[in-house]
């Protein structure tokens, strides 16, 4: 097994399937967070229900932060291979007559999710580790009240306007790194059909309407605060 | 048309080489580029200069020899050609024209703008072919169906003629094209079918010995390929690896 993921399309499959593990965990992701444009309680019950359940909290919750870890991992390992497969440039190498700036600059727009990822955790995942975990706190209330605390931090985070910037410029480049990355991940798990331009659309749509929603979400609670 | 080359000098494997300036004038815009080095060759001759070794047979764009990256690009701007097909009217009287060999770990230069592309050879030793009984009493293979689909799919493969511009114009310096294009070309076919997982493994496996990059979609082998040489057959050799390594 070792020797086979070792080869070139093995790992290629093997990003494609993170990728389209990611994908899918984005959409979950957004719909949560989209109830807080619509409803406060609707938020804070899903929060709470995402926070606490066991089976989301303690089986897919490290099942996606390995799918995160590796995609990064294996995207770094075949960035570094694939630049080592060409020990002298090209004086003069023009890329864009032939490839999209997205699919050439698959690692930029990747290097900056992954530091906004790094952000995003110091934001929401490792005070709520704290809080629920090492302080034990497993109520979800505000600190001497029974209500909810999920969409009082949501809003609290989106108050600085350099936080704002920070999430919306990641978002576009997650947009970018989508609009290749989704039609990709068809095509390196050999799903190349008469589906395919079904496939591109989807894709395009995609990346531009998940990020979008992100960015929407983040603007709604920075001029509601 | 009077030009300014810039042109990959390199006097061997060992040497460091360097880009080099010349200028060629009177260029009649109806040659080929391969005729125009030709006449820039003529001219270093008769100064008793070395002349620019580059690589070339047919020139009628089959062989697959002629390499040459032009401005940027393998066979130069225009598209489905290769470097024999390109003519001069591509270009304007006064342009400087960059001229370099294909750069990849897998294509060492050997001089100037010549590169070994025997890594090529040694993928398709490893599977590209049919194990077939030439005694004399092969069977007919009219006699076998086969789709006009699938039939159709196998020659556009088949028209990948190796020269290389796919491993050059990719930024991974990936050959996954023309790996793709020799496994399709037989697993399309029932002849091929036979021994289409040890051909695929056995290829892929040469291909990744070789120092070749690995392919992230980016699709411009399928832009600058003389052939048309379409990704479908990246995705069906992905498929045929993985039908031949996990089932």
């Amino acid at each position: 097994m070792s020797g086979f993921l070792s080869s070139s399309i093995a790992r290629k499959v093997a990003m494609a399937l993170s990728a389209l593990f990611l994908i899918f965990f984005l959409i979950i992701h957004l719909a949560v967070n989209l109830t807080s444009l619509f409803s406060e309680e609707a938020f804070n019950q899903a929060s709470h229900f995402m926070g606490t359940n066991p089976l989301i909290q303690f089986a897919l919750q490290p099942i996606l932060i390995f799918g995160v870890v590796f995609h990064f991992v294996m995207g770094f390992v075949l960035e570094l291979k694939n630049r080592a497969s060409r020990n002298v440039n090209y004086v003069k190498y023009n890329g864009a007559a032939s490839a999209s700036w997205m699919s050439r600059n698959m690692a930029i727009s990747g290097g900056v999710i992954l530091a906004f990822i790094v952000i995003h955790f110091l934001d929401f995942w490792i005070p709520e580790l704290n809080t629920k975990y090492v302080v034990g706190d497993m109520s979800g209330y505000i600190e001497g009240t029974t209500n909810y605390r999920y969409y009082e931090e949501l809003q609290h985070k989106f108050a600085s306007p350099v936080k704002v910037g920070i999430y919306v410029v990641a978002f576009v480049l997650l947009a970018l790194h989508l609009m290749h990355g989704f039609q990709s991940a068809f095509q390196s798990i050999g799903f190349n059909n008469k589906y395919t331009s079904c496939v591109k659309s989807l894709g395009k749509w995609y990346s531009i309407l998940i990020p979008l929603g992100f960015i929407i979400i983040a603007l709604f609670h920075h001029f509601n605060h | 048309m009077n030009l300014t080359l810039k042109i990959w000098r390199q006097k061997g494997p060992q040497d460091k080489g360097q880009m080099v300036e010349y200028k060629v004038t009177d260029i009649s815009e109806h040659m080929s580029f391969l005729e125009m080095m030709d006449v820039l060759n003529e001219q270093l001759v008769a100064k008793d200069e070395v002349p620019i070794a580059f690589d070339h047979d047919c020139r009628e764009g089959i062989c697959g020899m002629c390499s040459l990256h032009i401005n940027g690009e393998p066979h130069g701007p225009d598209r489905g050609i290769t470097t024999c097909q390109l003519h001069m009217r591509t270009f304007k009287d006064g342009d400087t024209i960059y001229i370099e060999p294909w750069r990849a770990k897998a294509f060492p230069v050997i001089k100037d703008l010549i590169v070994d592309r025997m890594a090529f050879e040694r993928i398709q030793q490893a599977g590209g072919y049919i194990s077939v009984n030439t005694s004399g009493n092969t069977q007919d293979a009219n006699a076998i169906p086969i789709s006009k689909h699938n039939a159709d799919l196998s020659m556009d493969a088949a028209a990948c003629i190796g020269c290389g511009a796919c491993v050059a114009s990719c930024k991974n310096s990936s050959a996954m094209l023309f790996v793709s294009a020799k496994v399709s070309q037989f697993a399309l076919l029932p002849q091929g079918k036979v021994e289409a997982a040890d051909r695929v493994r056995n290829m892929v496996k040469q291909m990744d010995e070789e120092g070749f990059g690995n392919c992230t979609n980016t699709g411009a082998c399928e832009v600058e390929c003389p052939k048309g040489i379409s990704l479908e057959n990246i995705a069906r050799m992905n498929r045929e690896y993985l039908k031949a390594s996990i089932i």
